[in-house]
């Protein structure tokens, strides 16, 4: 399994990247007995047939890959939500988009780490292309809401080393009191 | 810290625009793309990309680009780095954990020279068209 819920939150981003999205909404949630994500694109979108497939660590969407047949993003997933009482719930149609919503027991002892939100966020900013990103993040107490485009019309070209210094800063202001 | 505001980020923006436009400006089209597939996130290439862009700032260069992309076709060597600098040839990195971030920055964007022992061959075809 991924070593935190970061890393499977990159995962199905980059996901909804590579599937052509122009929008990926990501709601992160932490609370005393769950933590809750919701990755919801408008990419392009799967049938039935392929939806059925995903779960399969020897299947890869045909034209990603051309000559491989091992595609581990989903089954990274569903793997430590097996493991610890969590759900995974993947709603996706052709040429509308994917809707991915997955939750785990914050108390189980196998239950990974949130990680470096943040950073992740920061990362996820950073693929190339036109996409909007709204990330909204929440707990029992707080909360805020970020998006790709107010942070590149804040600062221009989010990837310029600079502007990655004042988005990571800015990204980690938000995190602070969100507990208590 | 206190929580920025979108207008704290702008006011911080243009400040250091400022003092960007006082340095050189040699690395303005450099870029370096780190891939973030599946594989390159189970290597911990999400501590390769924090490590890049803290050395970045540590040296006070703020023109490269820095961007994450899907797999390279290069799992068996992940965390992989692509590395764009003027006149010097198109390298992907292999085996890019932390440490040898920063180096990227130290050795080949700053000091122009190969760092030897990670580069890779170019992407799979299979996956870079």
């Amino acid at each position: 399994m991924h070593a935190s819920v970061c890393d499977t939150i990159t995962d199905l981003v980059q996901n909804s990247i590579e599937a052509g999205a122009s929008q990926v909404e990501l709601d992160v949630y932490t609370g005393p007995d769950t933590i809750t994500v919701k990755v919801a694109d408008n990419g392009k979108g799967m049938d039935a047939a392929t939806l059925a497939k995903v779960v399969d660590p020897f299947f890869s969407e045909a034209g990603k890959h051309d000559h491989r047949r091992v595609g581990l993003g989903i089954p990274l997933l569903r793997q430590p939500a097996d493991a610890v009482n969590g759900k995974v719930d993947i709603q996706s149609e052709p040429g509308k988009g994917t809707t991915i919503e997955f939750s785990f027991d914050a108390h189980h002892l196998d239950t990974p780490p949130l990680g470096d939100l943040p950073a992740t966020v920061l990362g996820l900013m950073t693929f190339n292309g036109t996409y909007d990103l709204i990330v909204r993040r929440t707990t029992p107490v707080d909360g805020y809401s970020v998006t790709r485009n107010e942070l590149t019309e804040a600062l221009g070209n989010i990837e310029e080393s600079a502007n990655l210094v004042l988005a990571r800063d800015f990204l980690r202001s938000q995190e602070q009191n969100l507990n208590h | 810290m206190a929580k920025l505001t979108l207008d704290d980020l702008r006011k911080l923006r243009d400040q250091k625009q400022k003092a960007m436009e006082k340095r050189d400006p040699s690395n303005k089209d450099a870029q370096i793309i780190v891939g973030m597939g599946t594989c390159g996130i189970a290597a911990g290439a999400k501590e390769t990309f924090n490590a890049i862009i803290e050395e970045l700032d540590a040296k006070g260069i703020t023109h490269v680009l820095v961007r994450q992309t899907g797999c390279m076709g290069l799992c068996h060597s992940e965390p992989t780095v692509e590395v764009i600098v003027p006149s010097m040839p198109v390298v992907i990195y292999g085996n890019v954990d932390a440490k040898t971030g920063k180096q990227i920055v130290n050795d080949h964007l700053i000091n122009k020279h190969l760092i030897d022992n990670h580069v890779c061959d170019k992407p799979a075809m299979d996956i870079v068209r």
